[in-house]
């Protein structure tokens, strides 16, 4: 394995739950030392491609290397090199937080006193030394997701799995996760997560894979599925407002669309790419308009999720308009 | 956070086979742990034998042996297996509930062996059938009953017991791991259970019943139990039911360990 192969390379997954399709021949790439945001509604087949990753489930269809090691056929390799903290907490309400950690130290192979150490070391950095004897069980559920977290850091993977790990809670216990899952991308861990949450994929992933239905619908870093989702906005704002007429005809005879104008006096009007910017700017130079505004401005990934996803629920009344 | 902290010692695993008992045991000791904090697990168990005997002894004691104090001594044996036989049951019940919480998950995203997270609930399913067979003897004792074989005897006698508990589990394991929730493990378990408890010699001998029915009493695994412990707490033939006890129990083994761990490996 070199050190530029990606740590997750995965071909045409597919796997059924009797007649649901859960995963319809997904590719997806996992370059080492990134972040890749799997981002998809619920039942997008977003659990069912991580229990796949991580050996949980074998797929029907296609195949996977998850740290150099096929997932089919040699597992027990790919779980040595993987953490997986699952959509549901698997932590054991039962055990305190130490035990749990110990636990898995144990299983892991580590003698009893290096359990204990690891599994201090982990509570302490995820502040949850204080809590470390009592019950999981007693835990708030942003504990319990960091409890979890730990637990699948405690053999040090290369490759760690989070699936929708911020789920369900507040926005404080979702910025710490956050910043221990870029703490641990420094450390040089490789990610895969999934999430619902738009912020979340943009706020932590290099690369974003969108799911639907159980199909990859579109794949690319958040700035490129903003551009490739079009419907991007060229917005003119004359500095004289006895401009905008000249603005107005020049935006229609390059784009073929009717501008809109706003109480500012700013012309916007749909366009794909950002090509027609310098067209623009020179005609309108020609014509000696002075700007105090001109830009294309992307769609924000709300919509380029709800584009892609064809979410009707969450297309915003003012775009359809538009 | 120190690398030397997290790096496996390399030493450790030199047989494959170390491990996954290492492994089994640190899941045994979970659940014990798990009992520790909820002791309320084992009232099954710590009831069962209480009631069983108060039930057959004064209840049917005076009718089926005159004196009820030969008949408790008849039955020492008898409930002793089948109260066994009853606390097998609930491995099914709490490995179902492991698995519909999640907690399997992990166990099976861990680079552990397969059979780690099944023998490790056997193991520590011990704890139960010693509790079991604890209540009931202290309770026999107090009710006057004694062994008449000593006690290294009346010791093999638990111990045989234990292992053939041991192995029956595994059906229960299976069971655990087929039937889609804990409410139907139960059901199962108990329509399994109930006519190979009672059609044995736990509470009559055998010559007593029907000849169709003896046919089945004198050829089922907890006859052979209770017979093998009835010899060596009491006195009687113990080599031949022996025999045929660890014969049944290899035959449980044999067939219901791979059925469960292709169960587990399937149940998701
Ligand atoms: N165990 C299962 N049995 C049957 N269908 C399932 C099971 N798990 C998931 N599914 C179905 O598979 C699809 C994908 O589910 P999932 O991977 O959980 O999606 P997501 O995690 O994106 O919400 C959904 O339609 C879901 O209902
Ligand atoms: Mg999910």
């Amino acid at each position: 394995m070199t050190t530029d192969s990606p740590v997750i390379e995965a071909t045409g997954l597919g796997l059924s739950y009797g007649t649901t399709r859960a995963l319809d021949g997904v590719d997806l790439t996992v370059p080492a030392g990134t972040v890749l945001g799997v981002l998809g509604p619920n039942g997008a087949g977003k659990t069912t491609a991580v229990r796949v990753l991580s050996t949980l489930l074998r797929p029907d269809t296609g195949t996977a290397r998850v740290a150099g090691h096929d997932i089919r056929t040699d597992p027990q390799a790919v779980r040595r090199a993987i953490g997986l903290t699952g959509q549901y907490a698997s932590v054991d309400e039962d055990l305190t937080g130490t035990q749990n950690l110990t636990m898995i130290g144990r299983l892991l192979g580590l003698p009893r006193a290096a359990a204990r150490a690891r599994a201090a070391d982990l509570l302490a950095g995820f502040s949850l030394t204080d809590a470390a004897d009592r019950s999981a069980g007693t835990y708030s559920g942003g504990m319990r997701r960091r409890l979890d977290l730990a637990a699948s850091l405690v053999g040090r993977p290369q490759v760690l799995f989070l699936d929708e790990p911020t789920t369900g809670l507040d926005p404080r216990s979702r910025t710490e996760v956050w910043d221990v899952v870029r703490r641990l991308v420094d450390e040089g861990t490789s990610v895969l997560l999934t999430t619902q949450y738009l912020e979340e994929a943009d706020e932590l992933a290099d690369d974003i894979v969108v799911f639907d239905a159980g199909r990859v619908v579109a794949h690319g870093t958040s700035d490129e599925l903003k551009h490739r989702a079009g419907a991007q906005t060229l917005a003119v704002r004359p500095r004289e407002r006895s401009d905008l007429p000249v603005v107005l005809q020049v935006l229609e005879q390059v784009t073929g669309a009717a501008p809109a104008v706003d109480g500012q006096g700013t012309a916007s009007v749909p366009v794909r790419g950002e090509a027609v910017l310098g067209t623009v700017l020179d005609l309108l130079t020609t014509r000696g308009v002075g700007l105090s505004e001109l830009g294309v401005r992307l769609p924000s990934l709300d919509e380029v999720f709800f584009a892609l996803t064809g979410s009707p629920t969450a297309v915003p009344e003012k775009e359809a308009v538009a | 956070m120190t690398t030397a902290v997290l790096t496996p010692p390399p030493a450790v695993p030199t047989t494959p086979t170390l491990p996954a008992v290492q492994q089994a045991l640190t899941l045994a000791w979970r659940n014990v742990v798990k009992i520790r904090k909820q002791p309320e697990a084992l009232m099954d168990v710590s009831l069962q034998p209480i009631i069983f005997t108060v039930l057959f002894v004064f209840v049917f004691g005076g009718a089926i042996a005159g004196d009820w104090r030969d008949y408790l001594t008849y039955l020492v044996p008898g409930i002793l297996v089948q109260t066994l036989m009853f606390a097998t049951q609930g491995i099914g019940v709490a490995l179902n509930n492991d698995i519909a919480k999640g907690v399997f998950d992990r166990f099976r995203s861990l680079p552990i062996a397969r059979s780690a997270p099944l023998v490790g609930a056997v193991l520590s399913d011990v704890v139960r059938y010693v509790t079991s067979m604890t209540v009931l003897l202290a309770f026999a004792v107090a009710l006057g009953f004694r062994t008449t074989q000593g006690l290294p005897a009346a010791a093999l006698a638990v111990l045989v017991a234990l292992a053939f508990a041991m192995c029956l589990s595994w059906v229960f394991v299976w069971i655990g791991l087929t039937v889609r929730s804990a409410g139907a493990v139960q059901g199962v378990g108990f329509l399994a259970t109930f006519p190979l408890t009672f059609g044995s010699t736990a509470l009559v001998q055998a010559d007593t019943l029907p000849g169709w029915l003896q046919a089945f009493t004198r050829n089922n695994p907890v006859t052979h139990l209770i017979d093998t412990v009835r010899g060596l707490l009491l006195g009687g033939p113990v080599a031949e039911p022996l025999a045929w006890t660890a014969g049944w129990a290899a035959l449980l083994l044999a067939v219901f360990v791979p059925l469960a761990m292709r169960a587990y490996r399937r149940r998701v």
